[in-house]
């Protein structure tokens, strides 16, 4: 299998038809969003007299912007807060070797399994009680505490693997427990951190069902929210639709594009085990 | 899962503390001296409770009696809500229908996921970028997923479209309006956007076999299918195991792509768990139902992690 011979030749032959299958629905996405309203052309041909008016239309009146800014908002406060706290709590669970530690180990890891939909109607009326309805910081919470688990049990992999030296040879140095942590073995986790950041961004950033119970109804949505309004605003508007659709889905796109290595190997190996 | 509470990571971390030149005492320091530390662990705590433990078990507790969403004061019924939302031919279709599409989606879409791994782990020139094209619509939001492919498979869509200019114009359809077809159509979906996470998930695991292995059972006189079904399939197990777990359960919660395809139409055929929970209980109020079929959800979940566990204890032994 070390040369290129005739039956590779066959099988890249195949392959690439079925990575132009995977392909065309992102195709048809962007060729109908560049597409002019009166233009009768079937949706598969090429889009010959290419319009960004749609681009236009569609951040205009969508709304798209300040969606974006929230999913941005709400995506990075939590994910702030799920790192800090996760890799933090990973540590002295690791580290402290009790049965209590083991104990709460294994009470995160319950998180893993549960199906989030059953807390949903207790945790709705609970929110709504604390008149959190239609606030941002109702989902940085809720985000928090269900992505938590999967950080968690992230960092608590790595860090049984990772030697004590380190540490303790700034305990000699005089430093505390905490900042042994935070100057030493921190920055020894950037590798996982980075899985935690991606894999917890793309989560947060698509979700749905989410802001859709605690944020729908108010102005103040993200951007999977948005997009349904939108959509049913213009109704069957194709062309304006997918351009909104493009400039909803192209900020996660990117990331990927320019991040795809890192995307790749957390989504390959963050769950390994 | 479990491997990485297993006693044998736990212990490197202490091996190399005791074998340290300026450790004093025999124990690891942190557990001797800080127990305290555990006191940073409350914010997670907080957080976790709040959010996961508490809601989940009351939401659990709620299924067995008469809460109604808006009275302070309920009362036990015992299973009444769980034998009611049973008995309503909705909810058991919308249980028939998870399962339908968990099983469906799961074996289909580990099938293409490992097609696809291996045909990019090899010497093709274009391996890389079929490797981020086929990966991308794995990140990409369901809701613009959902939406795009309400095009594709509008009668007078893409899909269709293409059906008749390879003169397969029959077999075009009305394929999200169309009871009988409407959840086939949302599977496809469901793997066209996740097969890639699959398939990056089964490469992994085949870049981990020593290419040595293949070529030695190759001399030995071992043909394709025997190299694959003796040497690559065993040692893909982990990856098999955590794919399966991932797409099952993945599948047994599906909500969004659903609720934005169909909204559970036409006429309820296909509606999944979570769907009609959340129409049950915020567009009808029938809070009995909605945790009902949460229950319903939780139980299944769960079953399918007890199986995993066990198959993987079994495995450990056997190893």
């Amino acid at each position: 299998m070390k040369t290129y011979t005739w039956r590779t030749g066959i099988l890249e032959f195949f392959m690439v038809f079925v990575g132009v299958v995977f392909a065309f629905p992102l195709y048809v996405l962007v060729n109908i969003s560049i597409r002019q309203a009166n233009d009768p052309s079937p949706a598969v041909a090429l889009t010959t007299q290419p319009t960004f008016h749609n681009y236009v239309d569609a951040w205009g009146q969508a709304g798209l912007g300040q969606a974006m800014l929230n999913s941005l908002f709400v995506t990075a406060t939590s994910i702030l807060l799920i790192v800090l706290i996760g890799a933090l709590t990973a540590y002295v669970i690791v580290r402290v070797s009790s049965r209590l530690s083991t104990f709460l180990f294994w009470l995160f890891l319950c998180g893993l399994l549960l199906p989030f939909q059953i807390a949903m109607l207790p945790l709705y009326f609970t929110v709504r009680d604390l008149g959190l309805l239609g606030n941002l910081w109702s989902l940085v919470i809720f985000y928090v505490g269900g992505q938590l688990p999967f950080a968690l049990f992230l960092y608590a992999g790595f860090m049984r693997a990772l030697p004590m030296d380190y540490e303790e040879a700034a305990w000699i140095d005089g430093a505390t427990v905490l900042r042994g942590f935070w100057r030493v073995v921190f920055p020894l986790l950037r590798a996982i951190t980075g899985t935690v950041i991606i894999l917890s961004a793309i989560t947060i950033w698509n979700d749905l069902l989410t802001p859709l119970l605690y944020l729908s109804g108010t102005t103040n949505t993200t951007l999977p929210v948005a997009i349904m309004g939108f959509v049913d605003q213009f109704v069957s508007n194709w062309p304006l639709i997918f351009a909104g659709l493009v400039i909803a889905v192209s900020p996660i796109l990117a990331a990927f594009f320019v991040l795809q290595r890192s995307v790749i190997r957390g989504f390959s190996s963050g769950l390994k085990g | 899962m479990s491997r990485i509470g297993s006693s044998s990571a736990n212990s490197t971390a202490r091996i190399s503390h005791r074998g340290a030149f300026f450790s004093i005492g025999s124990r690891p320091r942190l557990t001797a001296q800080s127990r305290g530390l555990l006191l940073c662990a409350l914010p997670a705590l907080a957080f976790y409770l709040f959010v996961v433990l508490v809601p989940t078990v009351q939401g659990a507790l709620l299924a067995f009696t008469n809460w109604n969403g808006l009275a302070k004061a309920y009362s036990f019924v015992g299973i009444d809500n769980l034998v009611k939302a049973l008995s309503q031919p909705a909810s058991l279709r919308a249980v028939i229908n998870t399962i339908v599409v968990a099983v469906t989606f799961t074996v289909i879409q580990n099938i293409i996921g490992l097609a696809v791994a291996m045909g990019v782990n090899s010497r093709i020139k274009s391996r890389n970028i079929l490797k981020v094209l086929i990966f991308a619509p794995a990140v990409m939001t369901p809701v613009v997923v959902g939406y795009l492919w309400q095009y594709m498979l509008a009668p007078d869509g893409p899909v269709n479209a293409a059906l008749r200019g390879l003169g397969l114009g029959s077999y075009a359809r009305a394929w999200l309006g169309e009871p009988g077809l409407a959840l086939g159509s949302i599977i496809v979906v469901l793997i066209w956007q996740f097969a890639g996470y699959s398939m990056v998930i089964y490469l992994a695991g085949l870049q981990g076999i020593p290419e040595e292995l293949i070529e030695a059972a190759a001399m030995d006189g071992a043909d394709s299918f025997r190299r694959f079904r003796s040497i690559v399939l065993p040692l893909l197990a982990p990856a098999v195991t955590i794919n399966l777990m991932l797409s099952m359960i993945g599948g047994l919660k599906v909500f969004d792509q659903v609720w934005v395809l169909t909204g559970g139409g036409p006429g309820g055929s296909t509606d999944t768990l979570s769907t009609l929970m959340f129409r049950d209980a915020f567009t009808y109020g029938k809070f009995g139902n909605a945790t009902a079929l949460g229950l319903v959800l939780l139980v299944l979940v769960a079953l399918i992690s007890v199986v995993q566990y066990r198959a993987s204890l079994v495995r450990r032994r056997k190893a």
